[in-house]
């Protein structure tokens, strides 16, 4: 069966059991999915936050997901893949992004999931601006983000 | 062509996009932020820090050393906060 890869970046939310469901759905070829979900926490290093605007570039986001999306299609053996990442004001305890992989075996599907998270974090074209008491501020870049996308070029 | 600029770039600009004509002296993408850097006091709080400004031609990432003819769209953007 052919692998089946979906991305999508939106405004609403989305439900993660339906997504893992659909990818595996009617198949017997897929041993292993793995999902990670990112939800917005409500505090950053004990500052209360009211909520994140996720700001993105419209064609741009949808692109570099996908170009990351092949990348990990030719590096593991994944029988299909789904990535979705919301834009717009999200609320703490709220879904953030969504990455599913599935496999034949739980090492390609771990990995790859990994893969795509670190380079979404520093290489898909969104901006977290927060919310809290004294007005909001962009969240920064992590450097460590960085080290962790760098591990996957090796 | 069109420049188009986000988040925290594009607040200090005062601008979501714009279409500009620098002069054909302008080559690549650092010579476009130097030459943006002198269109104003947004501009040139936006562009403080190149080395900070990341940027895109036709919805790719680039170096500041990507030639800039031929663009149809760049953008400029603080580095990426996703995920």
């Amino acid at each position: 069966m052919t692998a089946i890869v979906t991305v999508r970046v939106q405004r609403e939310d989305f439900d993660t059991a339906a997504e893992i469901a659909a990818l595996s759905h009617g198949r017997t070829d897929i041993g292993a999915v793995v999902s990670f979900s990112g939800l917005c926490r409500g505090n950053d290093h004990a500052v209360p936050i009211a909520a994140l605007t996720l700001e993105h570039y419209p064609g741009m986001a949808e692109a570099e997901i996908m170009r990351h999306a092949e990348q990990a299609m030719a590096r593991w053996p994944l029988q299909g893949l789904t990535v979705i990442h919301r834009f717009g004001r999200i609320t703490p305890g709220e879904n953030i992004v969504l990455v599913v992989t599935a496999s034949s075996h739980r090492q390609a599907a771990f990995e790859a999931a990994e893969f795509l998270m670190d380079y979404l974090k520093t290489n898909a074209p969104f901006w977290k601006r927060e919310e809290t008491d004294d007005g909001g501020s962009w969240v920064e870049a992590k450097s460590h983000d960085d080290a962790a996308a760098a591990r996957w070029t090796r | 062509m069109k420049v188009k600029y986000f988040a925290w770039v594009r607040e200090r600009i005062g601008k979501a996009e714009e279409t500009v004509e620098p002069p054909e002296s302008v080559r690549t993408v650092g010579e476009l932020i130097a030459w943006l850097t002198e269109q104003g006091e947004g501009y040139a709080y936006a562009f403080e820090k190149p080395k900070v400004i990341r940027a895109a031609i036709d919805q790719a990432h680039v170096q500041p050393d990507a030639a800039i003819s031929g663009a149809r769209e760049i953008a400029f953007f603080p580095p990426m906060t996703g995920g």
